[in-house]
């Protein structure tokens, strides 16, 4: 079966002080190959540690993760991972940068010249590979960091709010790449954000996760990332459904957040 | 006295050179562009050192060195009041047995490095004869005028009067270019005018600390040339630190990667990291003596540890999605070492050696201070010793220079090696 398919998975911190957090209780996904979900929640509902889990760098408490029919076991590169800042190799020119999976995977230099080249094409930095990553800007390094990631051709692409320390026009221009790269490429895409216009943006599907403990607790199919796709992203945003959606999500994070804040308040 | 008399000048100079060189050089030239980066005092990142500032203040410091020790190399109307030569005479009133008869005294105020013999002066008429001696510049003596008088202090003559200003022991009075004290027991001091110079026995003029910088770059110093001697303190530096940094970042490396390497070295480097590597040198050349092997142990302990710390630093320090994004690309954890964390702490190592280098170069003066047969640190001991004032002078000049060039060597060896500093 192809696809990354999430099965009971739990994930519980014993603290120091002798206290645990439930992090992740009971989450059960199945993502066809080719699917862009995004995920929102508010803060402490698991997001991070269930991209974490798929993608290796933690052990789940309980249940486990197929990618292809293969058990999750430790990361690995058929699961490449976009983080929000600080994770590119400043020791490396863009373009070593780009080329370093294949590089690590012993490939030879022509066949790897040409993977870089093209991504660097794809991304628009040709002109700047052999700059030092620490000298461009912001959306330059996030457009590093999404070719790095698809030099690997990874099955799956989890973002960890790769857009997220943007600012608002470079994030829109950035958010048109990652769709382009999507239907281009056809890969498997997670994509946490804290965005909610964002998440009604990118997600073909959406789930909104709730805290305490972290669980799913609604799920969206929408239709704008399709929409979107070479698009004008304003445009898609004036669609009717769009401004319905996105209260309606808005409304259920903030009620959440209050419920957390009462918590607070009242074993304050 | 001559102390605030120097900070006066430097203060002078300091407030001067600014007036004229902001109010008066910097009219002409345009404002550059730090100049419109701010205009809030307070933004500590657009103080630039003033180019001319810098200059003036190291002339300065020659000017005010020179004037104060009488230097050739500046116009004679520069220099500060040197101590007085040339030739003194005051006349002493000897009273004896109700009689007074005055004698005259004189005195020959020569340079310190000439031999000069007390003149012969016609003795004159009374029972008080006249005298003379020879006093060489910042010194002074004992003028026993009774000594050639009729009636010396045996027959109870004794000294009233100089220059026919009464006087009693212990009181002094002052003559022309000098001044005279009356010992307890009756005898005139004469103290030259000591003028306001430096005695070159303290500090000799720039260019006699020049001239001994060429004789001693020809002649060497104690058997060994002076690039010989400044060349043994840099090998064994280089040498320290090299073992140091050879054993250290290892260590730092296995201490930032292993719970057992952590558990293990960490009480040894926390407790021998605030042990001065001078507090050792005793115990170093109890064991070792005083030759190389002990002068490097010394220096490979006071590396060791900085360097240690910084490797150590320098993995904890690495941003643990850089860690993740590599695992997350395939790589395998020996090329996570090789191609992340080596490259990540090159940053923290290389702040490390700096300290070290400096750490080291410090140590190895104060060891050759202490017992060395050849080195910066022993030059200027033995000089001093000698009284040699113009080596230990030439000498510490030396040593900060070396230790200023070594930083500068390290700041470049860092600009083009680690670019990425302080960029992530």
């Amino acid at each position: 079966m192809s696809g990354l398919s999430i099965q009971n998975l739990s994930m519980r911190f014993e603290l120091p002080n002798g206290g645990a957090v439930q992090a992740l209780e009971d989450v059960t996904l199945q993502l066809k190959e080719g699917e862009l979900m995004s995920v929102l929640g508010p803060s402490g509902c698991g997001k991070t540690t269930l991209l974490n889990i798929a993608a290796g760098f933690l052990a789940p408490t309980s249940g486990k993760l197929v990618l292809n029919g293969k058990d999750i076991h430790g990361p690995d590169a058929d699961r490449g991972m976009v983080f929000q800042k600080g994770a590119l190799f400043e020791w490396m020119s863009v373009r070593e940068n780009v080329g370093f999976g294949p590089s690590m995977k012993g490939m030879p230099n022509g066949e790897k010249r040409e993977i870089v080249d093209h991504l660097l094409d794809v991304v628009g930095l040709q002109e700047f590979k052999e700059k030092a990553v620490y000298e461009l800007s912001g959306g330059m390094q996030q457009r590093v960091a999404l070719a790095r990631c698809l030099a690997n051709d990874p099955d799956v692409i989890l973002m960890d709010e790769p857009l997220g320390a943007l600012d608002a026009l470079t994030r829109e221009k950035m958010q048109s790449l990652v769709l382009k790269l999507w239907k281009e490429t056809g890969k498997t895409i997670i994509l946490i954000t804290h965005s909610v216009e964002e998440a009604l943006l990118l997600g073909e599907r959406l789930i909104v996760m709730a805290p305490r403990p972290g669980r799913i607790h609604k799920e969206y199919r929408l239709p704008f990332a399709e929409l979107g796709v070479g698009a004008d992203l304003r445009e898609v945003k004036k669609h009717p459904d769009f401004a319905v959606k996105r209260d309606e999500i808005l409304n259920m994070i903030w009620d959440m957040e209050e419920e957390i804040m009462g918590r607070t308040e009242e074993s304050a | 006295m001559t102390g605030i008399f120097v900070l006066a000048i430097y203060v002078g100079i300091f407030i001067a050179a600014y007036f004229i060189i902001t109010k008066v050089v910097n009219r002409a030239v345009s404002s550059d562009y730090t100049s419109l980066k701010t205009v809030t005092f307070g933004d500590e990142s657009a103080v630039r050192p003033n180019r001319w500032a810098g200059i003036i203040s190291i002339l300065t410091l020659f000017l005010i060195w020179g004037m104060f020790t009488g230097s050739s190399l500046l116009p004679k109307f520069l220099h500060a009041p040197g101590a007085y030569v040339g030739d003194i005479e005051f006349t002493y009133t000897a009273e004896a047995n109700g009689e007074r008869d005055d004698g005259t005294v004189t005195v020959i105020v020569h340079p310190r490095e000439e031999k000069v013999d007390a003149p012969e002066v016609d003795p004159g008429e009374g029972f008080a004869k006249n005298d003379s001696a020879a006093i060489a510049q910042w010194r002074t003596g004992l003028i026993r005028v009774d000594k050639n008088d009729e009636i010396g202090r045996d027959g109870g003559a004794k000294v009233v009067a100089i220059n026919g200003t009464p006087i009693a022991p212990g009181e002094t009075v002052q003559v022309e270019n000098g001044a005279v004290t009356l010992s307890d027991k009756g005898t005139p001091n004469f103290a030259p005018y000591r003028g306001w110079q430096m005695e070159p026995l303290y500090l000799p003029p720039p260019e006699e600390v020049g001239k001994r910088t060429v004789k001693v770059l020809s002649e060497g110093f104690r058997g060994f040339t002076l690039i010989e001697h400044l060349g043994y303190s840099l090998f064994r530096v280089v040498a320290g630190f090299l073992l140091g940094a050879l054993v250290g970042i290892p260590l730092g490396y296995a201490m930032g990667l292993s719970n057992w390497f952590r558990g293990w070295f960490d009480p040894i480097v926390e407790f021998m990291r605030p042990v001065p590597p001078l507090a050792l040198i005793p115990l170093v050349i109890i064991w070792f003596g005083i030759g190389e092997t002990g002068k490097i142990i010394l220096l490979f302990l006071a590396a060791l540890w900085i360097m240690a710390i910084a490797a150590r630093s320098g993995v904890s320090g690495v941003n643990i999605s850089k860690v993740h994004a590599a695992y997350s690309l395939g790589a395998s954890k020996s090329q996570i070492m090789r191609h992340v964390i080596i490259p990540n702490s090159l940053p923290e190592i290389f702040t490390g050696a700096r300290v070290a280098m400096g750490v080291c170069w410090g140590t190895v003066v104060a060891a050759e201070l202490v017992a060395a047969e050849q080195g910066a640190g022993m030059m200027i001991m033995v000089a001093s010793r000698f009284q040699n004032t113009d080596i230990v002078i030439m000498g510490i000049i030396l040593i900060g220079v070396i230790g200023f060039g070594i930083d500068m060597l390290m700041r470049w060896a860092e600009r083009l090696l680690v670019p990425w500093k302080g960029k992530a």
